[in-house]
């Protein structure tokens, strides 16, 4: 669990494309010069070159002709950020690219960098993402149709954990438990970008703020396996989780999803491992960590597997140590299940310290690599 | 920016050859002085915070006058790929030939592809060079590996057990080894931590090891650092300038190898110990106690009835388990090692006390005849009442790498080169 990132909601493509000490420019993303708008930025106007472009690339040429440090932003219509470039000193040029669908949208410049800034409408037209490589599009369709079938295929997995806590049933809900946020854990990417819900169902109690009500999977694994009580309170919570999560499976087909928010998407999910299960942190009372560790590997891989065919054009050396080092963490993973289709991992607290630090080299020899895809993937 | 980004060894030759003639540099010591910097802007050259010269016939961070700060890192191999790890070899030379000379790895920490995570970590921009050392080494397992068994030099032994010992074996050994020192922490532990980086998937590391203090000089002309005992140690330390003394005892030489060692020529040989003070019990322990057990008086470090710290010492004065009369060359049928030592406290142990001691880093051309020889005979040291040494490690520090084509084990590796 971790708290909501931008990245996978919006695609943040921007290109910090000269240095702010000497304030030059250097070489543009943009194919041509018709996706680019010039953005001149003062401390009381921000005049930008075209109110309307056509779906896909664009990039924004931002010349700060003020005397303030400023910030220009691509807003969507709810003020979410498309892109952004802060700290665009006087007298400085800074680019900007971001990939746009039709839609209208706003470009700020905030002098000062405070307030809600100076606006200019931009209208984007057309029906799609023009200039993607299709091969994109496909991957990014299927990988949505992924993230749909994990939701689909939790909630009766979930369904099952309800139904044994609010029998009473402890061994059965325990039994039921890791199973029921396999798909949630290869996805979480997707689920964390909602926000509000994962707040929800996957946080550990020194993940909770302030007057924050503990529910949702944590919650009633302590109660399981710590408490190894199931009281009305729990039952009551099972139900919540079941109403959550459902909302999650809803809201899974309108996540915005982009080329490099899967990638960067496989990379968090190999974050969420370096510093969640790695550690044991993330079960800590049942000690099921080894299955969510396999789960985000699984989604990783399903985005790096999608992406691929674009990576190896882009960057093929990358692509060779990738498969290479999935295939490596995979098999160390396969030492702790019976064979090679169980979910039933060996339980975390029997994974001693010479066998954590050999999973935590194997995961930073994936991840770092796998921080190189979205690069890969851009170009 | 166009043109500044196209021309890097421009800029390269302003601060290399524009620095190093104003300052005359010398092989080993010789410095360069600029500022680090994030995208190869020009250094300002006639800056203190110099850089040291990478380029060498032996490798900077043995001879090179004693930095303030330590970061020591051993690494274990995970590749089996001789290829991979030959490559991993060059792009750690490279990545240290920037770092050492106050550059960023690869493309810099900034104005990159933001999709990516830049190539550096960023931490050391704005700092100077610091003096930064970086110095390989490979230890005894890295010779079972890669077919380089024959090429195990005879000197490369495995320490034997001695007397105290109490070996973590998370803190002790290691295929590789890089020592960091600066005299900007910051600059050392940047350096370890972008290798290990460039690393991941090919080496892990192993343990790591942060000195705060130098407890040896290679310069005699400065003042001969304090233990966390309060004593003077090393006073009779090789200086970075003493030529024959370091030819003598600290460089591998033709006449050390055969055919399958010949690599080394030009190298030495690195033992590093992990020695735990018992700090407390040392604080309540009589001044003239611990001047016996020192041989040494502790306000000047002069032997016992000498007035001056670099007064010839008369040995048979001292006590015979004083550390310095044992420790001595006279008493090891003249066994002398350049100590590189760095004082280290790693916070407080789980009953209070400081977790604290000496990271003891040696160079010598022959380790038997050397370290072996000393703590062999230290073994009825009076000290080892308060110390004990719990981690260690050797390793074999090839020699420098010569210029810009060149990298770090070449001459081991030199058949893919």
């Amino acid at each position: 669990m971790r708290a909501a990132r931008l990245s996978v909601v919006t695609a943040l493509t921007a290109v910090t494309a000269l240095t702010a000490v000497t304030g030059c420019t250097s070489k543009s993303d943009a194919k041509d010069g018709d996706r680019v708008i010039s953005v001149t930025a003062t401390d009381a106007k921000c005049v930008t070159s075209k109110k309307e472009i056509s779906a896909g690339h664009v990039e924004l040429a931002i010349e700060n002709k003020g005397s303030k440090v400023t910030e220009v932003y691509i807003l969507f219509p709810d003020d979410r950020i498309v892109s952004e470039r802060e700290n665009i000193g006087p007298g400085t040029k800074q680019r900007v690219t971001a990939e746009v669908k039709a839609g209208d949208y706003q470009i700020a410049c905030k002098p000062g960098m405070k307030g809600t800034g100076i606006r200019q409408d931009l209208k984007v037209t057309g029906g799609s993402v023009a200039k993607r490589d299709p091969r994109l599009d496909k991957a990014v369709a299927a990988y949505r149709e992924y993230a749909q079938e994990q939701a689909d295929a939790t909630l009766p997995l979930v369904a099952t954990f309800v139904k044994a806590v609010k029998a009473g049933d402890l061994e059965a809900a325990k039994a039921a438990y890791a199973p029921s946020r396999i798909g949630w854990e290869r996805t979480e990417p997707v689920a964390e970008s909602f926000g509000d819900i994962d707040p929800k169902v996957d946080v550990r109690a020194d993940g909770l703020e302030a007057g924050q009500a503990w529910t949702g999977w944590h919650r009633l694994e302590k109660a399981l396996w710590q408490d190894k009580k199931i009281t009305a309170a729990e039952k009551t919570l099972a139900d919540q989780l079941t109403t959550d999560l459902t909302d999650w499976q809803q809201r899974v087909g309108k996540a915005e999803i982009t080329p490099t928010s899967m990638a960067n998407g496989a990379k968090e999910l190999l974050d969420e491992v370096a510093t969640g299960k790695v550690t044991g942190e993330e079960e800590r009372y049942s000690h099921t960590d080894l299955v969510d560790f396999k789960a985000n590997v699984e989604g990783a891989q399903k985005s790096y597997e999608l992406l691929k065919p674009v990576a190896q054009e882009n960057d093929a050396a990358l692509v060779t140590e990738l498969d290479k080092q999935f295939a490596a963490l995979n098999t160390l993973l396969d030492k702790y299940r019976p064979n090679a289709s169980s979910y039933v991992f060996t339980s975390y607290e029997k994974v001693g310290a010479a066998q954590r630090k050999e999973l935590s080299d194997a995961v930073n020899a994936l991840a770092e690599p796998l921080s190189k895809l979205a690069a890969a993937v851009a170009k | 920016m166009t043109e500044t980004q196209g021309s890097p060894s421009r800029r390269s030759l302003i601060g290399w050859g524009g620095a190093g003639l104003a300052l005359g540099a010398a092989a080993a010591g010789g410095a360069v002085a600029m500022t680090r910097t994030g995208d190869d802007v020009d250094p300002t050259a006639a800056e203190v915070g110099a850089a040291v010269g990478f380029h060498g016939p032996n490798q900077a961070g043995i001879a090179t006058p004693v930095q303030d700060r330590l970061h020591f890192a051993a690494f274990d191999v995970k590749t089996t790929d001789r290829a991979e790890f030959v490559q991993l070899l060059k792009d750690w030379t490279e990545a240290a030939r920037r770092m050492t000379a106050g550059k960023a790895v690869g493309e810099g920490a900034f104005g990159g592809l933001a999709e990516a995570p830049p190539d550096d970590t960023g931490e050391a921009l704005g700092l100077k060079p610091s003096r930064l050392t970086l110095t390989i080494g490979f230890g005894p397992s890295l010779f079972a590996k890669f077919g380089l068994a024959d090429q195990r030099p005879d000197a490369l032994v495995d320490l034997p057990t001695f007397a105290g010992d109490a070996l973590d074996p998370a803190r002790s050994n290691g295929d590789l080894c890089v020592q960091a020192c600066a005299d900007d922490p910051q600059v050392a532990v940047h350096a370890i931590r972008n290798l290990a980086r460039i690393g991941m998937g090919k080496v892990v590391i192993r343990w790591s090891q942060l000195g705060f203090g130098k407890t040896s000089s290679t310069t005699p002309d400065a003042q001969t650092p304090r233990n966390l005992m309060g004593f003077k140690d090393g006073t009779r330390n090789i200086a970075g300038t003493e030529t024959d003394r370091l030819t003598k005892f600290v460089w591998v030489g033709r006449k050390d190898v055969d055919a399958d060692s010949a690599w080394m020529v030009g190298g030495s040989y690195l033992v590093a110990r992990r020695i735990r003070m018992h700090i407390e019990t040392w604080d309540r322990t009589s001044l003239q106690e611990q001047e016996d057990i020192f041989g040494r008086d502790k306000g000047e470090g002069a032997p016992v009835g000498k007035a001056k710290e670099r007064d010839e010492p008369f040995l048979k004065a001292m006590k015979p388990d004083a550390h310095v009369r044992l420790a001595h060359p006279d008493s090891n049928h003249g066994a002398t090692i350049l100590r590189r030592g760095y004082s280290f406290t790693d916070g407080t142990d789980g009953l209070g006390r400081l977790e604290a001691g000496l990271f003891f880093l040696a160079y010598q051309r022959d380790v038997r005849e050397g370290f072996i020889q000393v703590q062999r005979n230290l073994a009825t040291d009076a000290l080892n009442e308060y110390i004990q040494h719990v981690g260690s490690a050797v390793f074999a520090v090839p020699p420098g790498v010569r210029d810009k084509d060149d990298w770090w084990g070449r001459t081991l590796f030199s058949k893919e080169a």
